[in-house]
């Protein structure tokens, strides 16, 4: 693992709570590292697990899907959809081996800028750890 | 005490006559079974109206040419009576497609079938059909699992019907008799006037709970096998890589019934310039790309469906075993949701519900 190994992880974030939270976190000054490449989408059950598939096997060192609060979702019930097919994801993961912890989903809403600083943070900590993914050098996928 | 009617002769030649019965007293307007089409032996699905036709019919030959499920979500819903004979597994994609809005049990007289399994498509096509089923017969008359079926037949638990009108008694019932058990009140009275009164009567609960305990070793076996070869993405890769992408497994699975697969749409087009990224970073690309990617997102998309009926290993070219991985991913993914594909079709596909309360440690 390189010194210099700067993570490339995909952040789907819902328009109304994660990205707003993002930026708040943005204009709140607050330090996050650049890892995170973020994709707004409009309420995080847009996300099919397809993306994050896509994204790990295309070399995304790690996916980070951002949404509201359960209960709280602008469209009402699409972020009980979300987390509902993120355990579908998570399972496949488990059932193959592979790094399940590459995925990560999180509740952030619009005021919790603190919080997305928190949780970049601490995802890209873990991602670094882990190191590249391995699909990243993998020619035959 | 549910309903049966015990024949005089042995299970298939019973079965005809008890079909028979039903197109010729007008009960139902037709009947869907396997026939054999010529001599050679060729066996495949026939909508039959006429009574004479069903004397080709081979209701319970241990052969899967296609899996029943697509045939009944193309002719449901029937505006006529129509009695069906398939195999449970068959039955349970069927449920799972009208959980997607693909089909109806109007009409339908269902009749299934303790299932001894399933002869792959490469021996049966080989084999004179006599022999092969005189020895399968004989296995499962004595409660034992065939030799020659599909490896997911083997290992499968669910070989008892679940939502079947009609069972026909196979496994561990003797080669010259048949009982067949009348589950519902549309089976009573559909069987009333045949020649055989109905009687008092249960499946054998003891034989099938013995022979459950047989296959649920064989699963335990092949998922522990399969369990210990996944130690990441280089033996993934091991079990995948040479597909050829030819996607014959998602054209034959009962639950894969999308017209426009995302896999085959421009969705996912190869793209050249995202390509000269790809290969800046890598240095080298297969082609066609995506290997990996078809069989995990399908895996998202329906494993916690599969059936495992095997259809998706029988016709792979390249000899890989699709349907043990995604009854293993499946099962483990329908486990999370407490969800049984196939069992009840009243129990929503675990996409299309949710529980405000459920999964509270996921997410943060």
């Amino acid at each position: 693992m390189k010194k210099n190994f700067v993570p490339r992880i995909a952040g789907f974030l819902c328009k109304w709570c994660s990205y707003t939270g993002a930026d708040l976190a943005g204009t709140s000054r607050l330090q996050y590292p650049t890892a995170i490449i973020p994709i707004k989408v409009m309420c995080s059950s847009r996300v099919d697990p397809v993306f994050l598939i896509r994204a790990f096997l295309k070399g995304a060192d790690g996916v980070l899907i951002g949404g509201c609060h359960p209960g709280d979702c602008h469209y009402e019930s699409g972020n009980y959809h979300t987390r509902r097919r993120f355990v579908i994801l998570q399972s496949i993961f488990n059932s193959l081996n592979l790094e399940t912890d590459r995925l990560r989903l999180s509740w952030i809403s619009a005021s919790e800028g603190p919080k997305f600083a928190r949780v970049c943070n601490e995802f890209t900590e873990k991602i670094k750890k882990m190191g590249p993914n391995p699909t990243r050098k993998n020619i035959f996928l | 005490m549910s309903k049966m009617l015990k024949m005089v002769s042995d299970a298939e030649k019973s079965i005809v006559g008890f079909l028979k019965y039903l197109l010729d007293s007008g009960k139902v307007s037709g009947v869907l079974t396997l026939r054999q089409i010529n001599e050679s032996g060729s066996v495949d699905y026939g909508l039959v109206t006429r009574s004479s036709e069903l004397d080709r019919a081979v209701p319970l030959m241990p052969v899967m040419p296609v899996n029943a499920a697509e045939i009944l979500s193309n002719l449901t819903p029937s505006r006529k009576p129509l009695a069906v004979v398939v195999k449970p597994c068959e039955l349970r994609g069927f449920i799972e497609r009208i959980k997607r809005e693909q089909g109806s049990l109007e009409n339908l007289l269902v009749i299934s079938q303790t299932c001894g399994g399933v002869v792959p498509m490469k021996v049966s096509v080989k084999s004179k059909n006599k022999t092969l089923t005189a020895d399968y017969y004989k296995a499962v008359a004595r409660g034992e699992i065939p030799d020659h079926i599909r490896p997911t037949c083997k290992a499968c638990e669910y070989f008892v019907p679940m939502t079947a009108d009609i069972t026909v008694s196979m496994i561990g019932e003797a080669v010259s008799s048949c009982r067949i058990f009348l589950n519902s009140d549309k089976a009573v009275s559909m069987a009333e006037g045949f020649d055989v009164p109905a009687e008092d009567g249960e499946l054998d609960v003891s034989i099938t709970e013995s022979h459950l305990v047989k296959r649920r070793n064989e699963r335990s076996r092949l998922f522990k096998q399969i369990e210990s070869e996944q130690k990441g993405l280089d033996d993934l890769l091991q079990v995948f890589g040479k597909c050829i992408g030819c996607h014959a497994c998602s054209r034959v699975c009962p639950i894969c019934y999308c017209t426009l697969c995302d896999f085959e749409s421009r969705h996912f087009d190869q793209n050249v310039t995202l390509f000269e990224k790809e290969l800046d970073q890598k240095g080298g690309l297969r082609l066609p790309p995506d290997t990996l990617f078809f069989h995990l997102g399908r895996m998202s998309h329906m494993s916690f469906s599969c059936v495992g009926c095997g259809q998706c290993t029988d016709v792979c070219p390249a000899e890989i075993d699709v349907s043990a991985q995604f009854m293993r991913t499946g099962e483990m993914t329908a486990a999370r949701f407490n969800y049984v594909p196939g069992k009840d079709v009243s129990e929503e596909i675990p996409v299309m519900v949710f529980k405000e309360e459920e999964f509270q440690e996921i997410g943060e």
